[in-house]
C-alpha cells in the first residue's frame, strides 16, 4: 500500500515539493472515504480542511432558491478540492459534494497555515501551488461564462 | 452547381431547438460523402444554409443533417416536415484525414453543435475500429437537456469509443463532469506522443483545447479543426468564407491546426 506522502507526490499539484515538506503535508492527511451525495463541505462554514481526491468525482454546488443545488464544477481523481482554508476569512464559498463513492486525502488545513507560518518556503510553496490551482479554475469559469453553446446570434 | 431536390423521409427533435432530418435523394443515386464534409441546404425561398453531414458514410442512401434553427433559412429546413422537398448542393470541402491517421490513438473534442460534423468520422473509424488505437470523444454542452444523441453515445462507448461528457452547468440529478472540455483531458489520461486530435465547435472552444493538448505534447500537425465560415458558393468561386489564403469551402472546413491557427489570431479577419 502506498504511504500518504507517495499519493500526493504522484499529483500535479504537489509534483516536486522536497521531500521534508512533502512528510510536513502527509503528517496533516490522513485516507477518508465518503459515500455518493454525501457533503465534504458546506458554504458558510469555517474552511479547516482540503481534500485530495483519490478516487471518484466530487462536485462544488451552490444552492439558488427554487432551483436547488446547481453543480458549477466538477472535480476528480488527482486533484485538490477547496483552498478556502488557505485564504482568510477561511470560510467555505460553496458546497462540495461526492457525486459518487469517494476515496479522499483530508488534510488539516488549519494545522497546515500554522506551519506555513513557521516555514515560509512550505508556504510559498503551497502558495503557488495553490495559486496554479485558482488560476486553472479560473480559466474553466471564464469559458463557461461565455456560454459558447448558448443561442448565437441568428445568422443563417 | 445546381441544386438537387431531397425528399424529407424522417425528422427527430434533439432537443428544443436542435432536428436531426433524413432525406432521401429524389434521383435514387447514392448521396456519398467523405465525413467531414457539408452540403448546401435550403428550404423553399429561405435562402441556403451550408450545413455538415451528420450521417453515416456508410449509408449513401440517406443524406442526414442535425440543424440548429437560429435564423430564417435554419428554421424553415427545421420545420420541414416529411414529404416535404429539401434543395441540396453537394457535397463540398475536405474531409477528415481518417486514412492519413490509422494506427494512431484519436481524440475527438467537440462542443455543443460540434458533434454532428465529427459522427461521420465517429461511425467510419468504429465500422474500421481494428485501424485505430484509442479513440475517445470529449464532448462538452451547455447542460444535461443540450447533450446530444445521449442513446447513441451509450452505444458508441460499447463499440470502442471512451466517451467522455462535460456541461457547462447542471442540478442535482446530473452524475458526470461538469466544467468545460478542456478538463476532460486529465481524466482520459491520453498518451500524448501518439495522438491525432480532431476538433469541432465554437472556435474559442477549439483554441482552448489544442492548446491545452499541445501544452501537454500534441504537434500541432497533428491536431485538424472543422471550421465554419460564411460559405456561400461551395467550390471557392465567391470568396465569402475566405481566412487568410484559404477558401474554407474548399481548403477546409477540415483543416491541419497548424496550417489554419495563425490566421485566426489575426483578429481583422
Amino acid at each position: 500500500m502506498r504511504m500518504i506522502d507517495e499519493l500526493i507526490a504522484a499529483t500535479p499539484t504537489f509534483a516536486g515539493l522536497e521531500p521534508a515538506h512533502l512528510e510536513l503535508l502527509a503528517g496533516c492527511g490522513r485516507n477518508e472515504h465518503v459515500a455518493a451525495g454525501e457533503l465534504l463541505m458546506r458554504e458558510g462554514e469555517a474552511a479547516d480542511r482540503f481534500f485530495l481526491i483519490r478516487r471518484g468525482l466530487v462536485a462544488l454546488e451552490v444552492d439558488a432558491p427554487g432551483r436547488g443545488a446547481m453543480q458549477i464544477q466538477t472535480l476528480h481523481e488527482g486533484e485538490v478540492v477547496g483552498w478556502s482554508w488557505l485564504f482568510a476569512p477561511f470560510r467555505w464559498a460553496v458546497d462540495g459534494r461526492a457525486v459518487e463513492s469517494c476515496g479522499l486525502i483530508a488534510f488539516d488545513g488549519a494545522c497546515l497555515r500554522g506551519k506555513c507560518e513557521d516555514d515560509h518556503e512550505l508556504g510559498y510553496q503551497l502558495m503557488r501551488r495553490f495559486a496554479a490551482v485558482v488560476i486553472d479554475r479560473l480559466q474553466g469559469t471564464r469559458l463557461q461564462l461565455l456560454d459558447l453553446y448558448g443561442r448565437a446570434p441568428a445568422s443563417a | 452547381m445546381v441544386p438537387a431536390p431531397f425528399d424529407v423521409l424522417a425528422k427527430r427533435q434533439d432537443t428544443e431547438d436542435t432536428w436531426t432530418l433524413e432525406l432521401q435523394p429524389r434521383s435514387g443515386e447514392p448521396f456519398e460523402f467523405a465525413p467531414g464534409q457539408f452540403t448546401m441546404l435550403s428550404a423553399g425561398g429561405a435562402g441556403e444554409v451550408p450545413m455538415s453531414i451528420s450521417g453515416d458514410p456508410d449509408e449513401p442512401q440517406r443524406l442526414v443533417h442535425t440543424v440548429h434553427s437560429l435564423g430564417l433559412a435554419t428554421q424553415a429546413v427545421c420545420e420541414a416536415e416529411p414529404g416535404q422537398v429539401l434543395s441540396v448542393r453537394g457535397p463540398f470541402g475536405r474531409p477528415w484525414p481518417l486514412e492519413a491517421i490509422e494506427g494512431a490513438d484519436v481524440v475527438i473534442a467537440a462542443g455543443g453543435l460540434g458533434l454532428p460534423p465529427v459522427r461521420p468520422a465517429i461511425l467510419r473509424m468504429l465500422a474500421h475500429r481494428e485501424r485505430y488505437g484509442r479513440l475517445v470523444l470529449l464532448y462538452s454542452a451547455r447542460s444535461p437537456e443540450q447533450v446530444l444523441f445521449p442513446d447513441e453515445l451509450t452505444a458508441w462507448s460499447e463499440r470502442g469509443l471512451e466517451v467522455l461528457v462535460t456541461v457547462d452547468s447542471a442540478g442535482p440529478e446530473w452524475r458526470g463532469h461538469v466544467g468545460v472540455v478542456t478538463r476532460l483531458i486529465r481524466p482520459a489520461k491520453l498518451e500524448t506522443g501518439i495522438l491525432v486530435a480532431m476538433s469541432c465547435g465554437p472556435e474559442v472552444m477549439m483554441r482552448f483545447v489544442l492548446a491545452a493538448l499541445a501544452d501537454d505534447g500534441v504537434r500541432s500537425d497533428r491536431m485538424y479543426v472543422s471550421m465554419e465560415r460564411n460559405m456561400q458558393c461551395g467550390i471557392g468561386l465567391c470568396g465569402h468564407c475566405q481566412l487568410g489564403p484559404k477558401l474554407l469551402c474548399r481548403d477546409g472546413p477540415v483543416c491541419r491546426w497548424s496550417e489554419i491557427a495563425p490566421w485566426l489570431s489575426v483578429r481583422e479577419l
